[in-house]
Order: structure tokens, then sequence, then C-alpha cells
């Protein structure tokens, strides 16, 4: 383990013990002095470390212990076993100067005053971080200036879209400079402009204030646009910790072709592979990256096309195939 | 500059966390008074029922001029005593908060910011108790104008001061006890039920359906004993002289000083352990 880590997770393991109920009202009714507990591994001997200043993305499906491991390294729950420390410390002691210099944002979770100004939100995290009025305005101007909501903030919260609000969210968390930033689905339900606004926002922080991020994302936007190192885990163990292209390059062995072509319908001699999917006079094919050009250039010699693109796969199929991989790996 | 004012801040951490709950207290009041409307008539609600009470408690005193030495007068006087008492003491949503709070996962707040869920949770039942108790004070001050008729104002300027005392501690008695009966929910999915339960019992053993010297004598000193009279009838029963004599008025007032301590305690104490069984949940 490397000395200069500012986040390192040694062996975190996290269990719960779940009830499980028998389906129906007679399962229902049984369960009631017969309980039957399962124990889950939420998360299963991970170990990785963060440098100061790196953008981390974490990924994995739904339920691979993404969450419960940023909520172990903010001091959320305590590990069934492992250690960790962030910043120095650990988190789960939850040390006041500690939690000064961090913030957690969860996407789906609120924490500003739903009928007051977002403003008004601001000064109590003022108080409760107990900051010097002028270094609190400075900086919530630059962030205000930086995420561009300076005629947003004193507007009730209730009345601002999801995409704004998340914003005064963010601005929230990060009025007290920390060092390190967890971030579990920032941009969940956003639409694109605002999400690029956020990933741009965020960007910006990491470089002026050599912040450490680390963070989940359903959208492999948000990861291609922040992160060069990604963590990959499924079913709770660690899969993959290295750059993003890694995965890129060893499953993005598929282009996409998109052809237009011309005329008012398809060539009716056209012979398109199986998987080839064919709306009107636009056809998609995926083909392994050494038959591209042999592809495209024998359709072109037979039939008239307007306009070709290729463009390689979306991350999320990627990444998607990825977990298939690893998660079929027989286990013993 | 002496060498003890260079740091004034590490030297007094306490005097820098009672400014900064100060300041939250603050804050709250500016968010609480954005429901004043809403207090307002709560209050006017609240009171609504105390006249088809105090009819029902003329109709008792048909045929008596006193009961276990309360005088009709005295009843009616209790009644709006046992009001001022509870609005002190009551506090709508503080355990059903926190239960959902643990619930929903929202807890994490209090568990990544440097904020304590207890110190934050009392400076912000202040401010809601300021703002409910300003914003109610002029329909209580034309009530108790038209009911004056109804008391016998205390002589002794004392008495004030123990009646304030009392109802102070009996408000951290109130917030510690619905805090504690909140930290169940680390346990249970649902409490509302037990919540509700609770209310009720407390509605007749705290004193405020009727004074408790009016029930069988072992019953009221039995009730007597309990944390809940402190709620409604101590400071109530203490302003209007039925406490007995300075003694018992001292007596009365330590008890609710270990009660207030002994709640903070399992409200600690609980949170503690609630937080090792903690999933943070939902999110």
């Amino acid at each position: 383990m490397n000395e200069t880590a500012i986040i390192r997770a040694e062996g975190l393991c996290r269990t719960y013990t779940v009830y499980e109920k028998q389906p129906g009202l007679i399962g229902s009714i049984r369960s009631l002095w017969n309980r039957k507990y399962r124990t889950v591994v939420a998360v299963d001997n991970v170990s990785f470390s963060v440098e100061p200043g790196e953008i981390v993305g974490f990924l994995g499906p739904n339920g691979a212990g993404k969450t419960t491991t940023l909520k172990m390294l903010s001091g959320l729950i305590y590990p069934s076993s492992g250690t960790a420390s962030v910043l120095g410390f650990t988190p789960w002691e939850r040390a006041d100067s500690f939690r000064r210099q961090f913030s957690l944002v969860m996407g789906q979770k609120n924490q500003l005053w739903w009928d007051l100004p977002a403003s008004d939100s601001f000064d109590l995290h003022r108080e409760v971080y107990s900051l010097p009025k002028d270094r609190f305005q400075t900086v919530l101007g630059e962030l205000i200036e930086m995420f561009e909501v300076s005629r947003l903030v004193r507007q009730p919260v209730r009345e601002l879209s999801l995409g704004e609000r998340m914003k005064m969210e963010l601005i929230a968390s990060l009025l007290h400079e920390p060092k390190v930033l967890l971030l579990d689905e920032p941009t969940i339900g956003l639409d694109v402009v605002a999400q690029q606004t956020i990933q741009r926002c965020l960007r910006e922080y990491n470089r002026l204030k050599q912040a450490t991020i680390l963070l989940t994302s359903h959208y492999m936007r948000d990861v291609e646009a922040l992160c060069k190192r990604v963590l990959v885990i499924t079913n709770g163990k660690l899969v993959h910790d290295g750059p993003l292209a890694t995965i890129v390059q060893r499953l993005g062995s598929i282009k996409q072709i998109r052809l237009q072509f011309a005329g008012e319908s398809l060539p009716a001699n056209i012979r398109l592979p199986e998987s080839s999917r064919v709306q009107g006079t636009v056809v998609d094919l995926s083909v392994s990256r050494e038959l591209v050009s042999e592809t495209i250039s024998r359709i072109l010699e037979q039939h008239p096309v307007s306009d070709i693109t290729v463009t390689d796969p979306p991350l999320e199929d990627v990444v998607a195939r990825y977990f298939q991989e690893t998660s079929e790996v027989p286990k013993t | 500059m002496s060498a003890v004012s260079a740091k004034p801040f590490e030297s007094s951490g306490l005097v820098r966390a009672l400014v900064k709950y100060l300041n939250i207290f603050k804050a709250s009041l500016i968010e609480r008074l954005a429901y004043r409307a809403d207090f307002l008539l709560g209050t006017f609600l609240r009171l609504l029922p105390l006249l088809t009470t105090i009819l029902l408690w003329k109709a008792v005193y048909h045929s008596k001029d006193e009961i276990s030495g309360y005088s009709f007068r005295q009843v009616v006087a209790y009644l709006l005593l046992v009001h001022v008492s509870r609005m002190f003491s009551s506090m709508p949503g503080l355990a059903s908060g926190v239960a959902r709070d643990i619930r929903d996962g929202n807890l994490k707040r209090y568990l990544i910011q440097p904020l304590d869920l207890m110190a934050y949770l009392l400076a912000y039942r202040m401010a809601h108790k300021v703002a409910y108790i300003v914003t109610s004070l002029p329909l209580y001050s034309v009530l108790f104008y038209f009911m004056g008729s109804f008391f016998d104002i205390p002589t002794d300027p004392k008495i004030y001061g123990a009646y304030v005392l009392a109802l102070f501690l009996g408000f951290l008695i109130g917030f510690a006890f619905e805090l504690s009966l909140g930290m169940l929910g680390f346990w249970f999915l649902e409490i509302s039920s037990f919540l509700y339960l609770v209310n009720t019992v407390n509605f007749f053993v705290s004193g405020h359906f009727l004074p408790l010297d009016l029930l069988d004598p072992w019953v009221a000193a039995t009730l007597k004993m309990l944390p809940m009279q402190y709620m409604a009838y101590f400071p109530a029963a203490l302003f209007l002289g039925k406490i007995g004599n300075w003694d018992s008025i001292i007596f009365g007032i330590s008890v609710e000083i270990c009660w207030c301590v002994f709640f903070f305690l399992l409200a600690r104490f609980s949170y503690r352990l609630g937080l090792r069984r903690y999933g943070a949940y939902g999110g």
C-alpha cells in the first residue's frame, strides 16, 4: 500500500443479516414465531487506495456494494471486518476534525430546507461547520458562479427543478472545502445539460482545491468525463482496479456502424448480418474492429449510401458485458 | 497579548460548541417562523375542546363545592395551566421524526457533518417552541385576560421563579423522553402505533386530563412518582399552590432534575447502541 494515499481500504467486509419472509399469508403467520435469517455479504474483502487529487469512478451493477463501501468510508456504518483510513482518520470513529474535511453527497437524498431558499440552508451550514464569515462568503461566491445559480439562491428550494436542486446540494456540500468528496449517483435523474454542468463543476473543484473525488454513477458519461481510473465491483468483490481505458480495450473490440442508405427504401438485394437493426433506411451494425473497413467497403461498392458513422459502443454496454463475464466465473 | 488569549478557540471548545448551537437555534427560528400562521391556527384549534371540558366540569360541580380540595374555579384554572405545561413539554413529531430518519437513512446527516443529533434537535426544538409560544402569545393573553377571575394569583414572587423553572425542566424531560422513544426506530420498523399508545396513556398519567389529586389517593401517589407528571400536572399544581410548602416544591423540582438527567442519558445510550445496528438504508 502506498504511504501517500488519502483513502485506503484494506480487506473491508460488510455483511447484513436479513430477515427472510416466507411467501404468502401462511408464511407471514409462520414467521411470527419461526423467523429465518440469511446473511448477505454486501462487501467482500475490498482493498484499494486513492492518491490525493485523484478522481476515481466506482462502477458496478445495482446491489454490487458500491454504496455500502462509500458508507463505510464516510463513517455511516461499521464494517464487519477490515480497516479503512480516510485523511488519516478511521471514518466510523467520526472525529469532528475528520467530518470537517470531507463530504458525502447522495443523489437521492436532500439535506436542504425544503420551504426556504437555499441560501438559508447555506447559512446553517456555515454554523454547523463553524466557518469564518469572510471565507464562507468567498467560497460561496465562487461556487455560485461556478454552478451558475446566482438567480436561484433566494428562491425556496421546493420551487427549483431537480437539476437546480442537485446543484444547490453540491454547493452545500462544498462550502467547507472538503479535501475528500464521496459522491453516490450525483447526477441521477438529471438531463444531459445539468449532468454536464455538474461534471464540469466537479472537474473544476478538483483542479482548484486538489480535492480527491470518489464517485459512483449509473451514467457512464459521468465516469468517462471525470475518471481516468475506475474500480469495478460485482457481488461485493473488487474485480478491476485500473485505467478506464483497459476495460474499454479489453472489450471494446466491437465497433458500431450506422449507415444511411440513399433513396426511399433499403436496397432489395442487400445482405445484412443477423444482429443488425433496421429502421427505415437507417441500419445499425455491430462489427468487430478488424472487419470494419472491409464491411464498409463491401457495402459501399454495392449500394448507394448517403451517410456513414462509426462509433464505439456505449460504455454502458461494455461494462455490462464486463460484469457478465466476471460474474460468470465459476464459484468454488 | 497574554498566553491565554493567544488561542481563544482551542481553549474553549465548549464555548465554541455553544456558539454553534446557538447560531443553529437562530437559523432554525427563522425556518420555524415560516410556519407562524399554522402555529396560530393550531393553538386556536387546541383550545376549542377546552370549552366543552369546562362545561363538563361545571356539570360535575353542580352539587358540590369542592372535590379533593379543588374548587370549580381551581379546576378550570388547572385546565388552562395544563395547556401551558403542554405548550412546553409536548414534542409533536419528535419521536416519529427520529424513527423516520433512522428508517429512511436521513440520519446520515448527523453522522457525516460535525453535528450532534441530540444537540441539534434540542436547538431546533427550542427554536420551534420559541416560535410557537411567541406566535400564540396574543391568543393566550386574550384567553387569560377573560378567564382571570378563575385564578388566585400567587403572591410569593418565588413561586413564579419555581414555576418557570418547572416549565423549562418539563420541556427538557418532554424532549429527552420523546427522543428516547424515537430511538426505538433502530430496532423496530414501525413505531407509530406504539407512540400513539404512549401518548394516550400519557394524557391520563401526566395529569393532562384532570388534576391527579382528584384520583384515588393511592393512584395519585403512584402517578406522582412517575416522570410524566412533570409534563403537565406538576407545573400547574405548583402555580395553584397544590404542591405544598417550599420543602415539597424543592423536593419535586430536585426529582424533576433527576428524571431530566435520566432521560438524557437514556437517549444518549440508546443512540450509541442503535448506531451499532444502523445500516444507513435507503441509498
